[in-house]
């Protein structure tokens, strides 16, 4: 802040409202997210308690036998802190150094995956062993002090089989992600590249088409999807599918929904990068698909992965498409939590209720960790730029 | 580039948009005006009842479905004109309201609810969302450089959170004896229920919708604030411009084309409000235009779906968004002529 002038420079009652309020919105931001953690893995009584205190402490759990002494605390902060550390200096390397370059997301993909398992059965498996000696060792170090139990977890990923929803989740993501990258880094590309009034009225159509609310659209598609069986049995006889309940349909639909607001935002990614780089490819004799392949794909990760995350998120959020859409088996996590309302009738069932919320927030939290600049840059991206 | 090859390229995107998005609409707009029920047929029933010395017969006249050869019940389709939305909007008893001078009650009809909710949620939302962010936004370029990172982190986690999540973590926060309602009622020695009546539910989900899309305005206004134009400030300066005056006449100015981007957006998501209703579970008090097409569309208790009302009442929320959009795509369509000259 030195490099301000005297005349910018702000008195002290200012600056200090200013970080007061900025300290004010961070624990506003941060609040609910973390409590709901807090909850998720204390005893129902400990829970819903009215005192904040016993909600952190967890009086009730720690009467149950079940808790964190102070070298659990101390250790696990330790390798989590390292794991962290771990993952951004040198995970990176063994990626570029392992996978061909050609390959480099799947690379990145398969490190992920190889990295989480790691970690969860360090974390998870060899830790809770280590400590369970040295605790009994430690005396009154070892003395559990802060309830914490994963009965909640056990719960929601084992007995109710969460696990289905999740991998349904996984499925249709992924599924909406590929998809619409790859039918949206063409067509941004087209717009970008087209300044014909046709792309003009395409853009305006997508923009239209952006604020259409998503209800509108299931409205169209739920009589055609509940009765597809009978519609299509003259073109393909009788292998012709009910749509309705099919994870695939959901994805062509979401995809679809997605759309607008992809191409516009690959159109301004690629009008980003310079015109010129593909003119001269096709001076070498390139065409238009061959420029794009060899000149245009190797440039355009940034911003195919930056909208790649908005597909994710969209995908992923999703409430009113998959739960109008698919029916009970195939079920997707944030439509199967609703599940959750009918039955919370006990406590027990409310906190598995905020451990399922729990769960399907924290590959998010992720997300951001590992994304948070592309994300900035996408939210940006748009706007600034007109 | 050939029409050809641009055809090649946006042709897939416009295909499943044409499909999945154009279709659909005029699916919708077609269903409105038509209605599919169960063909229904008179069936004289003879039902006997073992009485004393006879037995007690009772011959009525029952209604029943007409069931098909394939063992499914026969359905008709029917063009009905407006009934549908006459049965959505319910005009008769808003004009029976208007006439009884108890205007009130007009809001005691779904649609008439949803739609002054949804309209007051969207206006309400929209400054709260530009002021805090823009708050936001000035503080955080104020803070030191260290620091900006970790506040970012923190700040998009609100924004990224699944819609329904994110209400329902606020939800567990305010019901029953959750904590922050155990608190006020300590501080305020009464006894409060947040999820009782309709209007505290609606100040959550004021809260909610700022606390969801304020970081999303914050990033879009930190990144504007990057490019403020510091000789104009400093000029500011000298011209003897206060701190007020310079954020008045100089920052905002700036910032005006990212206001409209976002007010923009924001009319856009607002006016589609449906998650919070699901998360904050508020269907008895307050509704949605968006939830109510979707209740429609939910199979009731009989299995069937209201199709045609929720066609209607789709239709209807259309309406609103072409509203809603009038004024933007004709500025846009004025800057494209301008440019075409």
């Amino acid at each position: 802040m030195s490099s301000v002038s005297r005349a910018l420079r702000q008195p002290f009652g200012l600056r200090f409202a200013s970080g007061a309020f900025l300290a004010f919105w961070c624990l506003l931001a941060a609040f609910p997210i973390v409590w709901i953690a807090v909850m998720s893995i204390k005893s129902p009584r400990d829970a819903f308690a009215s005192s904040p205190w016993d909600v952190i402490v967890g009086p009730a759990t720690l009467a149950r036998g079940e808790g964190l002494s102070i070298l659990d605390i101390v250790l696990g902060l330790v390798v989590l802190y390292f794991a962290i550390r771990w993952a951004f200096t040198r995970l990176p390397g063994l990626v570029m150094q392992y996978s061909p370059p050609s390959l480099i997301v799947l690379g990145w993909l398969v490190g992920a995956a190889v990295y989480a398992l790691v970690f969860l059965l360090v974390f998870f498996g060899l830790l809770p062993l280590i400590l369970g000696v040295l605790n009994s060792v430690l005396g009154p170090l070892g003395e559990p002090v802060l309830g914490l139990t994963t009965q909640h977890y056990v719960a929601v990923w084992g007995e109710n089989e969460f696990y289905r929803n999740f991998l349904n989740s996984l499925f249709v993501t992924a599924g909406v992600v590929t998809v619409s990258l790859t039918v949206g880094t063409l067509a941004g590309y087209g717009l970008a590249r087209s300044g014909s009034d046709l792309a003009f009225w395409l853009l305006i159509a997508a923009l239209v088409f952006r604020a259409l609310p998503h209800s509108v659209l299931v409205a169209g598609y739920l009589p055609w999807f509940i009765n597809s069986a009978e519609i299509l049995r003259p073109i393909f006889g009788d292998l012709s599918p009910t749509l309705y309940g099919q994870p695939w349909a959901v994805i062509a639909v979401m995809v679809s929904i997605n759309q607008p607001f992809t191409i516009w935002m690959l159109r301004s990614f690629f009008q980003n990068i310079p015109s010129e780089l593909d003119e001269a490819a096709r001076v070498d004799g390139c065409s238009h698909f061959q420029a794009f392949r060899r000149v245009i794909m190797p440039v355009m990760w940034p911003g195919v992965i930056t909208t790649g995350l908005f597909a994710f998120l969209l995908a992923y959020n999703d409430f009113l498409v998959t739960s109008l859409l698919l029916d009970a088996q195939n079920q997707t996590m944030v439509p199967a939590i609703a599940g959750y309302f009918n039955r919370e009738t006990t406590t027990t069932d409310q906190v598995e209720a905020v451990a399922a919320a729990v769960s399907i927030t924290a590959p998010l939290f992720l997300l951001v960790m590992v994304f948070q600049r592309q994300i900035v840059s996408g939210l940006t991206a748009g706007a600034v730029k007109g | 580039m050939k029409f050809k090859t641009f055809a090649a390229f946006v042709g897939p995107s416009v295909f499943m948009m044409i499909l999945f998005i154009a279709l659909p609409l005029i699916s919708v707009f077609i269903q409105s005006f038509q209605i599919t029920q169960p063909v229904m047929q008179n069936l004289e029933v003879e039902t006997c009842t073992p009485g004393f010395l006879t037995q007690t017969c009772v011959t009525e006249l029952k209604t029943v479905p007409v069931i098909g050869e394939d063992g499914k019940t026969v359905t008709t389709t029917e063009w009905t004109g407006l009934q549908s939305y006459r049965n959505v909007l319910q005009m008769d008893k808003v004009w029976e309201a208007v006439s009884a001078g108890r205007l009130g009650d007009i809001l005691q009809i779904d649609f008439w609810k949803a739609l002054r909710f949804t309209l007051m949620f969207t206006l309400v939302t929209l400054p709260l969302v530009i002021g805090v962010g823009l708050l936001i936004a000035l503080t955080v370029n104020n803070a030191a450089k260290a620091l900006r990172g970790p506040v970012i982190f923190v700040s998009l986690l609100p924004f990224i959170i699944t819609p329904v999540i994110g209400s329902l973590s606020i939800y567990w926060l305010f019901v029953g004896d959750g904590i922050l309602t155990a608190m006020m009622e300590s501080w305020s020695g009464t006894n409060i229920s947040m999820f009782a009546q309709a209007w505290t539910i609606e100040l959550l989900m004021y809260f909610y919708r700022v606390w969801h899309v304020a970081p999303f305005a914050f990033v879009i206004f930190y990144a504007g604030l990057q490019t403020v134009n510091m000789d104009t400030l400093e000029s500011a300066v000298i011209d003897g411009a206060n701190r007020w005056e310079r954020l008045r006449h100089v920052i905002i100015p700036h910032l005006m084309p990212l206001i409209v981007f976002i007010a923009l957006v924001h009319l856009m998501d607002c006016y589609r409000v449906f998650d919070e209703i699901i998360g904050f579970r508020s269907q008895a008090h307050v509704i949605s235009l968006q939830w109510l097409t979707v209740d429609f569309l939910t199979p009731d208790d009989a299995g069937n779906r209201a199709i045609s009302r929720a066609a209607a009442s789709a239709m209807l929320t259309m309406i609103g968004i072409v509203f809603l959009l009038i004024w933007p795509l004709r500025r846009t369509w004025k800057d494209h002529k301008g440019g075409a000259h």
